[in-house]
């Protein structure tokens, strides 16, 4: 039987403030463990919530950026459950009244326009962070824990089941950290934790409407396993249904290195979270011009920017999609292309040349000077430079912030178009290639290209191209 | 007391990690039962036309700004641990499969 694989996601983000969502203690990561605790984020009796306001405002930046409805009134809720990750056992969270309701990322998947619409986003404390004993979760004998982590400002993304595999789910997840980077509202650092991802998977007859029985996946830490264990539990399921078996409603654990979906614990359902309203709290009331203001605000967003990449600089699809997935040069492109005219050419070495270097060298765009990057092409297009030096001149930019006109100055790696300067060298070459002057004699024009070669690596790469081929046919008839 | 409500206390009791005698459970479904009692009593009212109300005040949420105050000195936060392993917290493992 055919199946059509139906997948919801359950996003959290961290939101970058600098003090947790109901104290005053930092979120900075990678402190020594319970160290960053006071007696709210402990849970310890007598301890009251106070609301981050920094916290709502990048939560409501984030949702307007997803196209989200801001709800004027929302609730924070306790979702008691106990488990040594939670000090007060409960996790305030918001439940029947969120934050914003609705909302959707358009994408493409294969060429194919997607609309994958958001069911709601919320904002919740995180919970402490767990650490097991053993070689695995399941065999270990006691745990640590730590509750830096318990307090920092979540924000919780539902999609509805709009996902169809898990190549889509990974394409949703790299378009929504786009978003939200350019939104400023989280750093969105899945190794950090900053971004988490569960999923709620079922398959169904192709053609069917009715949701099957879902599995939930947890413990994916990158895009890339999102995508594996998806498609693995996808497969899972599948051969269960195709035996004509049945599926059990339960949790599965991603175990990166087995590359298998191990199911975890029986789910609880959502009534055994016993959800009532947080008594210390009160409602969340936004006032509509508040909203607007930070609507009005709000930065340009990835898909706007790549239209107008296309529009403002007639860049192509893949180019302005790269310069948009890497924000960071794009800016650099756009500071360029305000003095260096020649867009496209910008845009190759840009995503092409400099993106390469940037990350074999381990540097940051915002590291290169754009100046030095408009002499080296102004250099190259006025016949100063050859390519390959002009590659070279690149690297030197990139991992020393060399002034590339000085290089050339002191190094002498201008071009060579001085006839006295290129006849020894192509004699020589000559010379040294009989061989290969025979064949050109018998018509062969490979050997032709080997000789021009020849004399550029004689040159180390900054004879004149053109010259060096009239003065070939020359010496060679 | 019916057998339905024992394992109701039942449940709730898991839920919380309680260990309850026979007699606690008979205890506690009594209480239980007349809290639920009063509730019922309450759901009596007719509340047609009224908004539901989830705090006592209607003033909107206070908000603090986003700054960093000093937390506790890690010896204060693990005082009253009954186990702790150099600055953690040292808590029994609890990943077994769960059956209800």
């Amino acid at each position: 039987m055919e199946f059509e694989t139906v997948i919801g996601l359950e996003i959290h983000l961290e939101l970058q403030t600098r003090s947790k969502l109901f104290c005053s203690c930092s979120t900075a990561f990678g402190r020594e463990p319970n160290t960053s605790c006071c007696p709210v984020c402990l849970g310890l009796p007598g301890s009251l919530p106070v609301l981050n306001r920094k916290a709502v405002e990048l939560a409501i930046i984030a949702a307007l950026s997803l196209q989200s409805e801001i709800q004027k009134e929302s609730r924070f809720d306790r979702k008691n459950y106990y488990y040594p990750d939670l000090p007060k056992a409960y996790q305030i969270s918001q439940y029947d009244r969120p934050l914003a309701l609705g909302g959707f990322i358009e994408m493409k998947n294969e060429g194919v326009k997607r609309k994958i619409n958001l069911e709601r986003i919320h904002i919740e404390e995180d919970p402490g962070k767990l650490m097991h004993s053993g070689e695995s979760i399941f065999d270990s004998d006691y745990s640590l824990v730590d509750y830096n982590r318990a307090g920092i400002p979540l924000l919780e993304i539902v999609t509805k089941p709009d996902l169809r595999s898990g190549r889509e789910a990974r394409l949703f997840l790299e378009e929504l950290r786009c978003i939200l980077l350019y939104s400023g509202s989280s750093d969105c650092r899945m190794e950090q934790g900053s971004l988490r991802c569960d999923a709620n998977i079922s398959l169904r007859p192709a053609g069917s409407k009715t949701l099957g029985t879902r599995t939930e996946v947890k413990n994916m830490n990158s895009f890339r396993a999102v995508e594996m264990a998806l498609d693995y539990e996808a497969g899972r399921q599948a051969a269960i249904l195709s035996a004509g078996g049945s599926i059990i409603q339960q949790t599965c654990h991603w175990d990166e290195g087995d590359r298998k979906a191990i199911p975890l614990r029986g789910k609880e359902g959502s009534s055994d979270y016993r959800y009532f309203p947080e008594p210390d709290l009160l409602p969340l009331i936004l006032k509509s011009d508040y909203i607007e203001t930070l609507a009005a605000s709000l930065p340009e967003l990835p898909s706007q920017r790549r239209i107008r990449l296309m529009e403002e600089y007639g860049l192509d699809p893949a180019d302005a999609a790269i310069l948009t997935e890497n924000r960071s040069l794009g800016d650099l492109f756009e500071v360029a292309a305000g003095e260096y005219k020649d867009y496209r050419n910008l845009a190759r070495w840009v995503r092409g040349d400099l993106l390469y270097l940037l990350k074999g060298n381990d540097r940051n765009p915002s590291e290169v000077a754009p100046s030095l990057l408009i002499e080296l092409l102004t250099m190259l297009d006025e016949g100063e430079i050859n390519r390959p030096v002009a590659k070279d001149l690149l690297a030197n930019i990139v991992k020393n912030g060399t002034n590339p006109r000085e290089l050339v100055q002191q190094k002498g790696l201008g071009r060579i178009a001085d006839r006295e300067k290129l006849q020894p060298v192509v004699e020589k070459v000559l010379a040294e290639n009989k061989d290969a002057v025979d064949s050109i004699k018998q018509g062969r024009k490979k050997a032709f290209a080997f000789l021009v070669g020849k004399v550029m690596a004689a040159t180390a790469g900054r004879a004149d191209p053109e010259k060096v081929q009239k003065l070939l046919r020359e010496l060679i008839n | 007391m019916s057998d339905d409500f024992i394992r109701e206390v039942e449940h709730v009791a898991r839920l919380a990690r309680l260990s309850l005698s026979s007699e606690e459970k008979e205890l506690m479904a009594d209480q239980l039962s007349a809290i639920l009692e009063t509730a019922r009593k309450v759901r009596e009212i007719d509340t047609v036309g009224i908004e539901p109300t989830a705090h006592v005040f209607s003033i909107p949420a206070f908000l603090r700004e986003d700054v960093i105050y000093p937390s506790l000195p890690v010896e204060k936060v693990l005082q009253n641990a009954p186990k702790k392993m150099k600055s953690y917290f040292r808590v029994p493992s609890i990943t077994v499969i769960e059956e209800e």
